[in-house]
């Protein structure tokens, strides 16, 4: 269609120069135009993959957890005072149960210690309801009590983070061996290594960590020697200061192995404390903490505690929710359309009606939510925070997308069809429901999930009708207080703790996941049975 | 006696009444449909003549007498029993609790039917209370059984006289698909009365905020306090809406519509086919995501970026407010969001354009982009225009990417990285939690949910508009 500029040789005077110079320019604009157009398809798309991978990059750490591992009596005297061996009474017995375990953990890592702080500190490892699946499975099973068994815990959030390397940035090193050792533990020893480059190696990525962080936060090292573990006060030289911090409390002698973590910021800028980290790895030596699916992001619903909290009764509550909207705008969005289509004759009326459904299709959804706060729940009293209520919410929101998905299928049904059915006789009515109707069945199919893909992840409107009420509970039906997956999503972002931030990011891959799968469906509906007339 | 028929009362106020109900009209469809078509063949069979409908249609016309009226008293009695019942409680109730206003009053009797719906519910200790229950137990179990009497009484006279008019004349079919139409047409005003209903109740509630705050005050006050009750000037929440959805639309035109040129003008059709799906997944992605890619990626993003620019040299300090939540964030995102509504609708309008304006172009020897510009941009600029419109109003009443990355504090600055706050973030921030529904306060969203729909209305009034005439002229 444009020529090529043909070549200076064969032009005889009739290109100009000038004119040649033009064309240049006009095919580089030409080129320019086309780049723009690339590259807003291409930031369209860049910016939803950084958009999917940050999502997948957060969640990824909230799909594994680590547990701790404890091999303990179950002693009849603290998880079952009564002694009658009631499972309902164990199964709620949640602080017999914490005290049994925290008091294994504090006996053998801080044997005879009174400082209520610092058990604090040591309990501070796993949550207080973290117990419960261990005191429903002793419920399930009485006669273990009185024998050793072995329990797993979720540890706490925190400590989880630190493990998945979330905390705090930290480096580890080998540092041989102790060549000599002085001072005591109250008042803190000195230690010198017998590598060399030990000290060197400490000091260098001190520095490193130094160098990196913005004024005010020193990094801190712990070391550990032998058993025990020490925070570094100063090093010189070969030669380190250290204050005792847990383990067994002994000078270490000369040939003692030594090792250490070096972090980036010092305890009090993170959430995980020096002696925290030294139970950790210790227990790591032990082969007590190990990383397992976390199945509870599925099975648990909401909780207080991220490391507990997750999607199940949210999951229900949006399919109890879909279900009532689903019943409310497909069959209602169908016999709307086909009215519309078929039936309605050209009056104000219809034309009325017509223009209503279009711009109730661009009405924002939180006005919907206004309405249903306004009309269901002030007006006729249904409760708050129900399925019920959000699925009439939504299905009138989605209604007007059913309705226009529904008549364009309608519409693609030729009307051949139509007047051969009412040639052999049909009434109107007949040559609608036994012949149209089921031609354009896969388009409104399709259509519906789609308006029903919308529902799902509709969060505002429900927000104001109260459906962001903490749900501990599967709901049993549409009456019972619930929440939903979006909701579930908009409450978790706002959770302080760090650990909420993969919680959430795990969520929303549900939500996308339920998402994916309608819009299959969809795809795979409109494949098979599509017809081209 | 007196005692059993209390003993009823209260089996029926505590009865899941809705299922039973259902299973009862369900089977009394099934049974007047038969008893009707048994009916319609005796009638057809004495006869040398035929029946003028099938039998069928003479068992649906019968099964639709029966259970329409009766289905109406039901649903009537389902949307506004519950509320008789209470009105009638506190009129029952001592002078002293009834004068504990409207909102009290309502708790009381929440307490009360919470406490009545549990069968096995303890006696509270409070006489008053549980009598009340006891009270409202039995009005509840004498209202169901009013209304499922009245139901069965509409049922059994629509039976008796849709049989009665069985006849070998009847016209049974066209009855019956007057029927089907009629329900058709609720199907439709279905869309009507949602906007009568979304109308209503917002001017409505409005009107009674206006009674308390005045429309002047609301309309061009500048300070935001609604927490507290204070003041109720809304003109920094216009003024945070407006801005972000420029920062939107700043995003979101220029990449929607040059998206939309390239795929309808220079994209082979493979690449269209792969790449227009990806631009509508933007579209199909929950704004929960997007608030959530807006809190945690860009707003951190913004706000290191805004704190490097007051680090700059010659830049004055402290010139941007560099907020952990901000305008700008949220007006990315939000652009990102609405890039697929500007590329789709404006896609159809430029592929709307004929083809021969585009030859006629190319035959007078214009390159690809000078068409483009000169030729096809301009006549598709009505249809452009309506899509931009559409996309605004989008922005306008986009909610949870601004309450999540927009921020709450009511301020007017043109610094877009400081925090603002939205009409849809303060309706969402008044109306959640436990609300009341008689204070300024909570009124004041619905005055707020009022002017937005009002002003999206008239976007989407005026864009569908411009569209309908676009279509006239190339069809």
């Amino acid at each position: 269609m444009n020529s090529a500029a043909p070549a200076t040789g064969e032009t005889g005077g009739f290109v100009s120069e000038a004119a040649l110079r033009r064309l240049k320019k006009r095919h580089a604009a030409e080129m320019r135009f086309k780049l723009y157009g690339q590259m807003a398809i291409g930031i369209a798309v860049i910016a939803l993959i950084t958009l999917l991978i940050s999502i997948f990059g957060q969640a990824s750490s909230a799909f594994s957890r680590h547990v701790l591992t404890f091999d303990t009596v179950l002693d009849a005297e603290q998880v079952d005072p009564s002694g009658e061996r009631d499972p309902n009474a164990i199964a709620r017995n949640v602080s017999g149960f914490n005290l049994l375990l925290q008091g294994q953990l504090a006996s053998e890592f801080l044997p005879g210690e009174t400082d209520r702080a610092r058990l604090r500190e040591l309990y501070g490892m796993f949550t207080r309801l973290a117990v419960l699946p261990v005191a429903r499975k002793t419920a399930d099973n009485p006669s273990n009590i009185g024998t050793g068994q072995s329990f797993t815990v979720a540890l706490a959030d925190d400590i989880d983070l630190y493990l998945k390397g979330a905390v705090s940035e930290r480096t580890s090193l080998d540092l041989g061996s102790v060549r000599s050792s002085g001072g005591n533990l109250d008042d803190g020893i000195e230690v010198s290594f017998s590598e060399a480059d030990a000290g060197e190696a400490l000091q260098s990525a001190l520095a490193a960590f130094r160098a990196r962080s913005e004024g005010g936060n020193e990094p801190a090292a712990l070391i550990a020697l032998g058993p025990s573990w020490f925070r570094l006060t100063g090093i010189e030289g070969n030669t380190a200061a250290l204050a005792y911090l847990t383990g067994p409390p002994s000078v270490p002698q000369p040939g003692t192995q030594a090792s250490a973590i070096v972090l980036e910021q010092s305890q009090e800028n993170r959430t995980v404390t020096d002696r925290q980290i030294a139970w950790t790895a210790m227990l790591r030596d032990q082969d007590r903490i190990k990383a397992v699916f976390n199945a509870s992001l599925f099975t648990n619903s909401d909780s207080t505690y991220p490391e507990l909290a997750g999607t199940a009764a949210a999951i229900a509550g949006s399919i109890l929710t879909m279900l009532v909207t689903a019943l409310i705008a497909i069959p209602i969005g169908i016999f709307a359309a086909v009215y519309l289509e078929e039936f309605a004759p050209k009056n104000r009326m219809t034309d009325l009606i017509e223009v209503n459904i279009n711009n109730l299709a661009a009405v924002p959804s939180i006005v919907f939510g206004l309405l249903g706060a306004a009309v269901f729940i002030n007006f006729l009293g249904l409760p708050r925070s129900v399925p019920l209520v959000g699925g009439l919410v939504l299905g009138l929101l989605v209604l007007p997308t059913v309705i226009i998905a529904s008549r364009a299928a309608l519409k693609s049904v030729p009307p051949s069809i139509r007047t051969a059915a009412l040639g052999v006789g049909a009434s109107p009515t007949q040559a609608v429901f036994h012949h149209v109707l089921p031609l354009a069945a896969p388009g409104i199919l399709t259509g519906s999930i789609i308006g029903m893909a919308r529902a799902l992840g509709e969060t505002a409107p429900l927000l104001l009708i109260g459906m962001v009420a903490f749900v501990a509970e599967v709901p049993d039906g549409p009456t019972d207080e619930s929440t939903v997956l979006p909701v579930l999503i908009y409450k978790w972002s706002t959770g302080a703790e760090r650990a909420w931030e993969p919680q959430t990011a795990a969520a929303i891959i549900v939500l996308l996941i339920f998402l994916v799968l309608m819009n299959l469906i969809a795809i795979v509906l409109r494949r098979r049975f599509e017809r081209r007339w | 006696m007196d005692d059993r028929y209390g003993c009823m009362l209260e089996t029926f106020g505590h009865l899941p009444v809705a299922w039973l109900l259902f299973a009862v009209l369900a089977a009394a469809g099934f049974v007047s449909f038969y008893v009707g078509r048994l009916r319609a063949v005796a009638v057809g069979s004495g006869h040398g003549e035929r029946l003028n409908s099938q039998p069928n249609y003479h068992g649906y016309f019968v099964a639709m007498a029966t259970i329409g009226p009766a289905a109406i008293i039901l649903i009537l009695y389902g949307l506004f029993g519950e509320s008789i019942v209470r009105g009638q409680l506190a009129n029952e109730l001592p002078q002293r609790i009834r004068d504990l206003g409207t909102l009290e009053l309502g708790q009381y009797i929440d307490r009360i039917s919470e406490h009545a719906s549990r069968r096995d519910a303890a006696s509270t200790g409070n006489a008053l209370f549980d009598a009340a229950s006891a009270r409202y137990t039995g009005l509840l179990g004498l209202s169901r059984i009013i209304a499922i009497v009245m139901a069965l009484a509409a049922a059994g006279m629509g039976f008796f006289f849709a049989r009665r008019r069985l006849a070998i004349d009847f016209r049974a079919r066209s009855r019956v698909e007057d029927g089907i139409k009629f329900l058709l047409f609720l199907c439709a005003a279905i869309a009507i009365l949602t906007t009568i209903g979304i109308v209503a109740s917002l001017f409505f509630e409005a009107l009674r905020f206006f009674s308390r705050v005045p429309v002047l005050d609301f309309v061009f006050g500048t300070e935001w306090n609604a927490q507290t009750g204070a003041d109720f000037g809304a003109i920094p929440l216009f003024f945070g809406t407006f801005l972000i959805a420029f920062l939107a639309m700043l995003v979101a035109a220029p990449i929607g519509l040059f998206s939309a040129i390239y795929l309808s003008e220079y994209a082979s059709p493979r690449f269209r086919s792969i790449v227009k799906p990806i631009l509508e997944l933007l579209a199909g992605i929950p704004t929960v995501v997007y608030g959530f890619f807006a809190l945690q990626f860009v707003a951190p993003l913004v706000r290191s970026l805004a704190t490097w620019i007051n680090g700059l040299p010659f830049v004055p300090d402290g010139l941007l407010a560099a907020q952990p939540t901000s305008a700008l964030a949220a007006g990315i995102v939000m652009g990102i969001m609405i890039i697929p509504f500007v590329s789709s609708l404006s896609d159809d309008v430029i592929n709307a354009v004929p083809q021969t304006l585009r030859d006629g172009a190319y035959a007078m020897g214009a390159t690809k982009s000078e068409t483009v510009k000169q030729v096809v941009m301009p006549a598709a600029l009505p249809g452009v225009i309506a899509a931009l419109l559409l996309a605004v109003s989008r922005a306008i009443g986009e909610t949870m990417i601004v309450v999540m990355a927009a921020g709450q504090r009511a301020q007017i600055t043109p610094d877009p990285t400081a925090d603002l706050t939205t009409i849809t973030v303060q309706i969402v921030a008044l109306l959640t939690g436990d609300t009341e529904f008689d204070s300024a306060k909570t009124l004041s969203a619905f005055a707020l949910g009022f002017v937005l729909f009002i002003v999206t209305l008239i976007f989407n009034l005026i864009a569908l508009r411009v569209v309908q005439k676009y279509r006239e002229k190339y069809e």
